[in-house]
């Protein structure tokens, strides 16, 4: 007597339910799609169209034909002009982030490297110390720090923007661990032997192999630098155009009470959001990466 | 005997460097985030205003006033000008909590029901990749422009897209929203207009939503990566063992999903507090809406809005309050991801110093 063995997999009804699942996931995923990009092209669009048009209608699924117009009303109009200078705010941001997330990357590997390669007597503490840091908010200490860099003379000045990224622990953190998992300590034996002194191998050997961490973590600190508006505006008091930043920027044309145009208000958002969003597609592989390896703290 | 005494000399050389290395972070940081987390503590405990000199009312900055700070943000005092700072602070303290649980519960919810189904093999599906990309999109993008975008959207002013909507669907019955306690009709707010940006709840929530939706994708990643990290043996044998979908989730992925949970819990909770660029920059005009302010706002606020007269006392202490709540959660989650490996590691090592101790003991005899 042989009696056929039924597996789940066998009957029909099984591929069907996963098949069904299948579905309902995909229109959920594509329903949080149109969430997440809706508000973002709306605005685009709106960036696109005349006064008048966005006045008559909200949303359109068209775009218009106002783009270069809209451009111009900010650049020229009495009511934008007086803040809204993109390219040195591009500038601006550029030389903070960018400064930052060198200073941030290399700084980083340098403290990890000392702390997971040198056996030193205060390493066990110093990264304990580095552990509990990790969670202090920037806005608990926003007080003491404003009031500190004013007695320093150093208010409206990029020096505080700046230099306080050379420590920043979640990214020694990371890196720490990503040296522990896949850093070859024995290189270093090597290289002393070969008569490398230890900045020497710290530069041309460690960072070299280190490569995909600090590219990871570069990118998160450019983005995060970038996007500081909290900091930028505690320290640049006065808020001088020369020294306006990106974020900064957006925030004046946000915060305007009287609204002249739209469409030139639409275009400024839009500005800001489109350069963030292609260096985001560009990067996205690894900055997707990037989170799953736990390695953003904001 | 030699090797061990080469060893030593080794070890004293190199340790040099270490010092060199770490040095640069440390020195920073005590500079530029110790000393201020320490200025900070001392100006909970000085006057507000910005007088050089000790002032008849005793409210200087150079004014030691010991507690007087926190009795007043907490418990308020006899006069006006106090009693407005501690419902303000009590007020702002409890928008945060509002406006982070409305946000949290959504968003946790949603980041894990999403990651369950990345992760699940038997589902298939084309293009994870691209969803995924778009999921973490809103996160990236700076917060003052997603507070234009969405001012632009839905607020105050008639022209938002949601305005626009209610006109052309004639929701704009009379008296609408004509007037609302506290806040001045803007000129340019016609009548049946929803003041969506200064509404108690409908600013709240829509606060939270952005929250939501910047978060959301963050979180969903590092739960998927939290599910990947679980051992796919434990799924496998559920599926064979003919568990559906619900009962892997419920009895497989929550339980081992649990510390990571916590975590999420705890440093989203650390961030609620931090709070800042969305609730501050969401509102119609200059005056910050008294709904949707949180304690991150009233810290900035407090000592920036009037710069040449800081309130810094008000200021430092409601951060001292802050840190000491961010130091409790903070301390959780050190507990929650405390390195079990490391630990062991420790405890061998104590052991063996321990036993090769009572050797040298019962060896040498004159140990001492």
């Amino acid at each position: 007597m042989s009696k056929k063995v039924k597996y789940a997999s066998d009957s029909g009804s099984y591929q069907t339910s996963i098949m069904v699942k299948s579905v309902l996931i995909f229109i959920v995923l594509v329903l949080l799609t149109i969430i997440c990009l809706g508000p973002i092209l709306v605005l685009v669009i709106n960036a696109t169209r005349s006064n008048a048009q966005i006045i008559e209608s909200g949303v359109s699924f068209l775009p218009g034909t106002m783009a270069i117009k809209n451009f111009k009303t900010l650049m020229n109009d009495g009511l934008y002009s007086a803040f809204y200078h993109p390219l040195i705010g591009l500038k601006n941001s550029l030389i903070i982030a960018g400064s930052c997330c060198a200073l941030t990357v290399f700084f980083s590997g340098l403290t990890a490297y000392g702390l997971v390669v040198y056996d030193f007597k205060m390493s066990g503490p110093m990264f304990t110390f580095i552990l509990a840091v990790m969670m202090v908010p920037t806005q608990v200490t926003s007080v003491g720090f404003l009031n500190m860099i004013v007695k320093m003379g150093l208010v409206d000045s990029y020096i505080p923007l700046i230099i306080p990224s050379i420590a920043a622990p979640a990214i020694v953190f990371f890196m720490r661990q990503y040296m522990l998992s896949s850093f070859p300590l024995d290189i270093i034996e090597a290289a002393r032997i070969d008569g490398s002194n230890e900045f020497r191998t710290f530069l041309t050997i460690s960072i070299p192999m280190m490569k995909p961490a600090f590219a990871v973590q570069a990118i998160f600190a450019f983005i995060s630098k970038w996007n500081d508006y909290y900091t930028q505006a505690l320290v640049l008091v006065s808020g001088k155009t020369e020294q306006l930043t990106m974020p900064m920027i957006v925030q004046k044309v946000v915060a305007l009470d009287r609204v002249v145009d739209l469409g030139a208000n639409n275009m400024a958002i839009t500005l800001s959001i489109i350069p963030v969003v292609i260096i985001y597609l560009v990067l996205s592989k690894f900055i997707i990466a990037g989170v799953a390896a736990g390695g953003v703290k904001e | 005997m030699a090797t061990a005494a080469q060893r030593r000399i080794k070890s004293v050389s190199y340790a040099k460097y270490g010092y060199i290395f770490v040095a640069p972070f440390f020195i920073v940081y005590f500079i530029f985030m110790l000393w201020p987390l320490i200025e900070t503590f001392m100006l909970a405990f000085h006057g507000n205003g910005n007088t050089p000199k000790l002032d008849e009312a005793g409210t200087s900055i150079n004014c030691f006033v010991g507690l007087d700070n926190f009795k007043t943000i907490l418990f308020g005092g006899t006069d006006f000008k106090s009693m407005g700072i501690h419902e303000r602070f009590v007020r702002c303290m409890g928008n945060t909590v509002i406006i982070w649980g409305g946000n949290f519960i959504p968003q946790i919810a949603l980041s894990l029901l999403l990651a369950v189904w990345f992760t699940d093999m038997r589902v298939k599906m084309p293009g994870k990749g691209f969803f995924k990309v778009v999921m973490y999109m809103p996160n990236i993008i700076t917060a003052a422009s997603v507070a234009g975008l969405f001012l632009s959207l839905i607020s105050n002013s008639p022209y938002s897209v949601a305005n626009n909507l209610l006109d052309k669907l004639e929701v704009s019955a009379p008296g609408f929203y004509n007037f609302i306690e506290g806040i001045t009709p803007d000129a340019m707010v016609k009548d049946g207009d929803f003041f969506f940006s200064s509404d108690k709840w409908a600013s709240r929530v829509i606060i939270m939503f952005i929250q939501v939706w910047m978060w959301f994708g963050n979180t969903m990643i590092m739960l998927m990566s939290g599910i990947m990290s679980i051992n796919g043996s434990l799924f496998e044998a559920a599926e064979i063992d003919g568990a559906n979908s619900r009962q892997t989730f419920w009895r497989i992925t929550l339980p081992l999903l649990k510390s990571i949970m916590v975590y999420t819990l705890l440093t989203s909770m650390i961030g609620g507090f931090q709070m800042f660029d969305i609730p501050y920059m969401y509102r119609t005009g200059s005056t910050l809406n008294q709904y949707t302010e949180t304690a991150a706002v009233f810290i900035y606020d407090m000592f920036h809005a009037n710069f040449a007269s800081p309130s810094y006392g008000y200021s430092a202490s409601a951060s001292v309050i802050l840190f000491v709540i961010t130091s409790i959660l903070g301390a959780m989650v050190f507990y929650v991801q405390r390195d079990k490996h490391a630990i062991e590691i420790k405890k061998k090592r104590k052991q063996a110093m321990k036993e090769a101790k009572k050797k040298a003991a019962q060896g040498g005899g004159l140990g001492l």
